[in-house]
């Protein structure tokens, strides 16, 4: 057991103190950090104000369109061709033509003619403000009520709220999108690291055999304790480097984004408190209403879900995976001479996990289901999909006879890793072929 | 394997010496020594017990193909291998110290073993495979890929442990290199052990009786002085100076042919024919194989 310690250390100690370990370490969070923040940053990057001549034929619209902080519109008395062939003189960033028939059935014919493409939303805002207000127009021409559409509008608009009741009898509300999105994130990352370190396991069972040493060292360890002591090494190198990773790039985005936040417009927030405040207002518009509250909806939502029981199975499922899966990178790594050769032998490994995700699609449609359910049973795509499943709410004794299977699994695949391994090792300049492993796994000895 | 294993005992304190063709069973038999491999039937037995993984601490293991660790650091690397044979951290190092002295290799310490040479890693290599002062030293080929300096440095050490108590089990296809330090040799052939015994006795089993004579002199008078001791085998006249190989027929003595020779050419060397291990190698070999085409082995 001593000896399997000492190799655990050297694997461990080899790879963290490589200049590569070093950097990926380092360079990961600031990625995921800026993977973070630059779009915030460049949502809060002011956009020009974007000067629009509007060439109105109709009337309908003159100094009616809402203004923005984004968009100015001015309405100057000149035909559309003469607009256009002016166009390049004046400082404007685009024309609005509204036609004369826009209330007959010619609303198609509304044009944004611009120099450079406008940003979406000022296209955006443009096309629902005149939208809004063609609507209205139809509305009081026809001699109908505004206040009693809106009226029935604001009592036909609602969200369907999901509340979950757990075994205790407590509801849970519960947001499919933030379980979706959190479930995918952790089954990507989970799928991630399998490769990242069971490829690192492929490579330093395959350095042993190439570099020879390997026969001096079988000479003092069994190669399961050699096999082991590399598989669990490179697990804890795994577990540094993500928690590093934690640590790092939840402090450098706290960081960057108070830095960030503090160059915000004072006035800027102060809007966004008082919108939070409308919203919270009953008077308000009911579109209005759904729009604020739902950021806030969304948050409390996003704390509905367990964030602790996700973390923990999380690490479990990394663990597991990452051992269920190391053993057979490091049987591949031990039948083969040379990296080329591996090829043949990892499709086999990637398949269920690239499978796995085709089901995690199927998971979140039903993540009760009976396709959910035995995937997430079956060890070599359990850790996907059930990391899928378990925002959604996952029955306690699902999750622990899943973990077991994962564990047998992983004594499974280790106890044949550990046949293929102990000959191929020890094979060499022989191009091994599937039948030949085969016959490895019944060698005795 | 199991006729090697059961017949061929590694005399303690002596050199031996495994010999055999390629592919003859040499390795697989080390390896099963080293317990890297099971053997399909039979047992080993060290100092009369049954091996089992406590032996590992005491056998250094030199194999053929051999290597090291690259990126990894010379004295760090050779300190992990020593507490793999189960060597305690503080005593390995002060012997590593003193070995690297011996081999004039202090500033390696810190050096990746991939900036050694491959001579220079070759005597990292051997330094782990005796730092732990193994009962039994298995070396497999070990000098090849020295130079003809450090391979006496090493043959010297290799004596010195000898001398110290080591049993010495060497294995090569290439009997001239070890013959002068083996005691003892096994041949094994198509994983069977064909002739084993002390080198001495052997020499002696297979010496064909056979003379060499340089002299000056008449080649005729030369083989007319044979009388009944000896038969002519091969034989060259080059102007006076004449060789020629005599086989001693049975019941006579070399003093008996030498005498009768003497009188009549004048005698610069006579010296008896002993084959070496080599040529006892190949027609031991071969009688295994009488077509002789199944041997691969060429010296």
């Amino acid at each position: 057991m001593n000896k399997v310690l000492l190799i655990i250390k050297r694997e461990y100690l080899s790879r963290v103190k490589k200049k590569s370990f070093i950097l990926m370490t380092i360079f990961g969070p600031v990625l995921m950090a800026g993977i973070m923040i630059v779009p915030i940053w460049m949502a809060m990057q002011k956009t020009e104000k974007q000067k629009i001549e509007v060439i109105d034929e109709s009337f309908l619209f003159r100094d009616l369109i809402p203004e923005k902080d984004i968009v100015h519109f001015d309405y100057p008395p000149v035909e559309i061709e003469d607009a256009r062939a002016g166009f390049y003189d004046t400082d404007y960033d685009a024309i609005l033509y509204i036609p004369k028939n826009v209330l007959n059935g010619g609303q198609e014919g509304i044009n944004l003619f611009y120099k450079k493409q406008l940003s979406n939303s000022v296209q955006q805002h443009i096309q629902s403000s005149i939208s809004k207000m063609l609507y209205e127009v139809m509305l009081a021409k026809n001699k109908v009520d505004l206040n009693v559409i809106k009226d029935a509008k604001d009592k036909a608009t609602f969200t369907l709220t999901t509340i979950q009741i757990d075994e205790a009898g407590n509801d849970k509300e519960t947001n499919t999108a933030i379980n979706v999105g959190i479930g995918f994130a952790c089954a990507i990352v989970i799928y991630l690291l399998i490769f990242l370190y069971g490829a690192q396991v492929m490579r330093g069972v395959m350095e042993e055999k190439t570099s020879r040493i390997v026969e001096v060292i079988l000479s003092s360890v069994k190669p399961f304790q050699l096999m082991m002591g590399k598989i669990i090494g490179v697990a804890l190198v795994g577990l540094t480097q993500f928690i590093l990773w934690v640590i790092l790039t939840t402090s450098i985005y706290s960081v960057a984004a108070a830095t960030v936040l503090k160059g915000m417009d004072m006035k800027q927030v102060q809007q966004k408190e008082q919108v939070i405040k409308i919203g919270a207002d009953l008077d308000v518009q009911a579109m209005g209403k759904i729009e604020n509250n739902a950021a806030i909806d969304l948050w409390s939502k996003f704390q509905q879900v367990n964030m602790l029981e996700i973390f923990i199975c999380f690490m479990l499922y990394f663990l597991a995976g990452y051992l269920l899966y190391s053993a057979l990178f490091a049987a591949i790594g031990s039948a083969v001479d040379s990296e080329a050769e591996t090829n043949q032998f990892m499709l086999p490994i990637t398949i269920p996990l690239v499978f796995s995700f085709a089901i995690a699609q199927i998971v979140t449609q039903d993540p009760n289901g009976s396709i959910a359910f035995w995937f997430s049973m079956i060890p070599l795509t359990s850790p996907v999909v059930m990391m899928v499943r378990l925002p959604f709410g996952v029955p306690m004794w699902e999750v622990l006879l899943s973990m077991s299977l994962l564990v047998i699994g992983f004594i499974f695949t280790t106890w044949l890793a550990a046949k293929i391994y102990r000959t191929g090792i020890l094979m060499y300049g022989k191009k091994v072929s599937w039948k030949e492993l085969g016959k490895w796994l019944f060698y005795k000895g | 394997m199991q006729h090697i294993l059961s017949a061929h005992n590694i005399v303690k304190r002596y050199a031996n010496h495994l010999l055999g063709p390629n592919g003859a069973g040499k390795t697989s038999l080390i390896r099963i020594i080293n317990q890297i491999t099971g053997p399909d039937s039979g047992n080993v037995l060290f100092e009369g017990q049954k091996l089992s993984p406590k032996h590992v601490e005491n056998i250094g293991y030199l194999p053929e193909e051999r290597g090291l660790y690259k990126k990894m650091e010379v004295g760090e690397q050779a300190l992990y291998l020593a507490q793999l044979k189960g060597m305690p951290y503080a005593e390995a190092k002060r012997k590593l110290k003193i070995w690297f002295e011996k081999f004039e290799m202090d500033a390696w310490w810190n050096k990746k073993v991939e900036e050694l040479s491959k001579g220079m890693q070759q005597k990292v290599q051997f330094i782990v495979t005796v730092l732990h002062e193994p009962k039994l030293l298995i070396l497999d080929e070990p000098f090849s890929g020295f130079d003809p300096i450090n391979a006496n440095l090493i043959k010297n050490e290799i004596l010195k442990l000898k001398s110290q108590g080591s049993t010495i089990l060497f294995s090569t296809h290439n009997m001239g290199s070890v013959e002068e330090l083996c005691d003892n040799i096994a041949l094994i052939n198509k994983s069977k052990k064909i002739l084993d015994g002390s080198v001495k006795d052997i020499r002696k089993q297979y010496k064909s009786n056979t003379y060499e004579f340089e002299f000056t002199g008449n080649m005729m008078s030369f083989t007319n002085s044979l009388w009944t001791f000896g038969k002519l085998g091969e034989h060259k006249l080059d102007g006076e100076n004449g060789k020629a190989q005599v086989s001693l027929t049975p019941g006579s003595t070399a003093n008996q042919l030498l005498e009768s020779v003497l009188k009549v050419v004048e005698i610069h060397s006579f010296k008896e024919i002993i084959p070496s291990m080599n040529d006892i190698f190949i027609s031991k070999v071969n009688a295994e194989h009488p077509l002789g085409t199944q041997s691969n082995f060429t010296e």
